[in-house]
């Protein structure tokens, strides 16, 4: 307790005599001036120096595997030297299932289990690359509307992922309420995929060839409705978090990670987009589904830090809800399947497909000999080289920020570990 | 603020359409936009260099591997291209100069994986008993993919460009009784945890990598699970089922005569 306060103080002594020195103030003048604005702070400094005495250098801290802030199990080793991080060790594995293995022994149509449970927030999302590979692989396409179906619920399952997130944050760094409204607008959204999937977290709802249902009777109108709803809710998170003057305080430059950097580590979506990187695989990448059709704008902020990846994610949300109405609009009527075989058989050859999943860029790289499943299939997923970042990213930050850092990142733990 | 900002950016980037925002790659653009004839030779020669096929490569696709070989020239051993992703093959030696050719000609900065291939068809254990009724089943010989292999193990890894949009997938062959490669580590430092996934799951040495260690398995876990030789017990305690599920598309009635008539579907 007195550790945390000790550096509280100091902090807030080295961020105002920053200040003061932008203005020109000497560093004397400022403890001065401190002295006389708040004598008690003194009382913080006695605990300081205590803890210097103390010595609690390179101390080693275990961040998990079951602290909240770690979205699972993810185990971070920090080494701390008083309240700073010197260097972290994220162990990860507590969730490894062997995808890659599994898909060796399973048909193409049974795969989609699987991977359903790759990023179990937006788990209709992980289904597209990997069926639209196989389509590309058999030359088969989906006709419009299963298409437009399949973008509409993409779009549905990144609403809901950023909803859960643009309420924990708060959390996360200590504001309770925001959550509620977070899990409270989720909660329409993942009714709508219900309605239209039978599942609300696995909704298995692709198939080789088209979608395995059109979509139920009046669910277009309800997710009128319901966008309606998620933009709402988007202004109270921009009011409630986002103009919050402590969530600023506790968000804005902290974790900053510059643009090159995140791309050198393979990070994606919407936290490379947060350092100011122009790039949206929805726009960017090989066309998929009914992007190019739309008409929508990615969303850049050029600061790098969580703040920005909070209010990058948070300018989505909006967006995406835009982009489904827009979809709605235009949602041609058709058959919601193609021609397709009984048994799937995918020709002989090689594709790599990736798309802007809700953590950022999700491929697969499907290798095909010919048979009814898959002979190797490499699982890229968004939030493994997300956190890669962060023995680079955490190293000199305080153990709150820590917490900060990751929340921001927003990282799913089957998406590490697959 | 950052509203601001963002539109002045894409307002740039929309009028700017395809063209580049950095000089030297605008005007090497612009070279090869007037005169394409000074582009194609050297991606012809390229393709000479490997079996000879004819090349279906897009715009981009020829204009990412004209840059590759004009940079790693006899080090490309073959190139294809597969549903619009340019897959190079590059000799073992070169691995790690394709990446930094990637990075700085090619001006790739995202790393977005590097991971293994295992060629070799997974072993049909003791016959018919486990193997070749309970798993989907591959063709027995050892073929390769596109862009071919030397062997039995390959690397495989996939870097892009953020400005340019565009990307490359690279292969390079390895030694089968001990692969090894050079580490991308000091040119992408995202390459440490795929290289580490990669040594723990194929057992591929990284030469220059600070610390192969374990990273989803335990540290005392010996073998090198994704290789084709290694038993998913899963499977042979409990054999794959085979196609009992096919279910009916809609609108489609289910046939009573299951898998026989499904077999048949299949050639349809």
């Amino acid at each position: 307790m007195s550790d945390e306060r000790a550096s509280e103080a100091e902090r807030s002594r080295a961020s105002t005599a920053e200040r003061a020195a932008a203005a020109g103030v000497s560093p004397a003048a400022v403890s001065e001036a401190m002295g006389e604005v708040d004598p008690s702070i003194y009382r913080h400094l006695a605990d300081a120096q205590m803890n210097v005495e103390l010595d609690t250098g390179d101390m080693i801290l275990n961040l998990g595997p079951q602290h909240p802030a770690t979205h699972g199990t993810l185990r971070l080793v920090v080494r701390l030297d008083g309240e700073r991080v010197i260097a972290a060790d994220p162990v990860i594995g507590y969730m490894h299932r062997g995808y890659e293995k599994l898909t060796e022994v399973r048909s193409y149509p049974q795969i989609t289990t699987l991977i359903n449970r790759i990023d179990w927030l937006s788990s209709f999302a992980n289904e597209v690359p990997f069926i639209h590979g196989a389509e590309l692989l058999m030359g088969i396409e989906a006709p419009p509307r299963a298409q437009y179906i399949r973008t509409i619920l993409t779009e549905l399952s990144r609403i809901a992922t950023f909803l859960l997130f643009l309420g924990e944050m708060g959390l996360q760094v200590g504001a309770l309420t925001p959550a509620f409204y977070g899990f409270r607008d989720r909660e329409h959204v993942l009714n709508l995929i219900e309605a239209a999937t039978g599942g609300r977290f696995h909704p298995n709802f692709n198939r080789i060839g088209g979608t395995k249902d059109d979509l139920p009777w009046g669910w277009v109108a309800e997710t009128r409705n319901t966008m309606k709803v998620v933009l709402d809710a988007c202004t109270d998170f921009d009011n409630l978090v986002a103009g919050n003057e402590i969530f600023e305080a506790r968000t804005k430059g902290i974790g900053i990670i510059p643009g090159d950097v995140g791309a050198g580590y393979g990070v994606s979506g919407s936290n490379l987009r947060a350092s100011g990187v122009d790039w949206d695989l929805r726009r960017d990448g090989k066309p998929y589904l009914v992007y190019p059709e739309l008409d929508f704008k990615v969303w850049t902020h050029p600061d790098g830090d969580s703040f920005a990846r909070y209010w990058v994610r948070l300018q989505e949300t909006r967006e995406a809800a835009r982009m489904v109405i827009q979809m709605l609009d235009q949602l041609p009527a058709g058959p919601v399947m193609a021609k397709v075989p009984r048994i799937i058989k995918v020709p002989v050859g090689e594709v790599w497909v990736e798309t802007e999943n809700p953590l950022g860029q999700m491929g697969y790289y499907v290798i095909s000999k010919g048979a009814i499943g898959p002979f190797r299939v490499k699982i890229r997923s968004a939030s493994f080289s997300n956190v890669s970042i962060l023995p680079w990213l955490l190293r000199g930050v305080y153990v709150p920020d820590v917490i900060t850092i990751l929340a921001s990142l927003y990282f799913i733990l089957g998406d590490i570990d697959r | 603020m950052p509203d601001e900002t963002d539109d002045v950016e894409e307002q740039v980037a929309a009028e700017q359409g395809t063209a580049e925002m950095d000089e030297p790659a605008a005007a090497e653009e612009a070279q090869a936009d007037a005169d394409p004839s000074a582009a194609e030779p050297t991606d012809e020669a390229v393709d000479e260099d490997a079996d000879g096929e004819p090349a279906h490569l897009s715009d981009t696709e020829a204009k990412v591997l004209g840059r590759l070989g004009r940079e790693l020239g006899e080090d490309i051993l073959e190139s294809a291209s597969a549903f619009g992703t340019l897959v190079v093959r590059v000799k073992p030696d070169a691995w790690r100069r394709a990446a930094e050719v990637s990075r700085t000609d090619l001006q790739c900065d995202y790393l977005s994986f590097i991971s293994g291939i295992d060629w070799q068809p997974a072993p049909r254990e003791g016959g018919e008993v486990a193997g070749a009724s309970s798993a989907p089943v591959q063709p027995t010989e050892m073929t390769f993919g596109t862009a071919g292999s030397a062997g039995r193990f390959q690397l495989l890894a996939v870097v892009e460009s953020t400005s340019h949009k565009w990307g490359v997938a690279l292969k390079t062959d390895l030694d089968e009784a001990a692969p090894q490669a050079e580490s991308w580590v000091s040119v992408y430092p995202g390459a440490d945890w795929h290289e580490r996934e990669c040594w723990e799951m194929y057992g591929v040495t990284f030469e220059g990598h600070p610390s192969l260690r374990h990273l989803y398995l335990p540290s005392e876990f010996e073998g090198h699970p994704l290789r084709k030789d290694f038993p998913l017990l899963a499977r042979q305690v409990k054999p794959w089922p085979g196609l009992v599920d096919v279910e009916p598309m809609p609108g489609e009635e289910a046939t009573e005569d299951g898998e026989a008539s499904a077999e048949g579907a299949a050639d349809e």
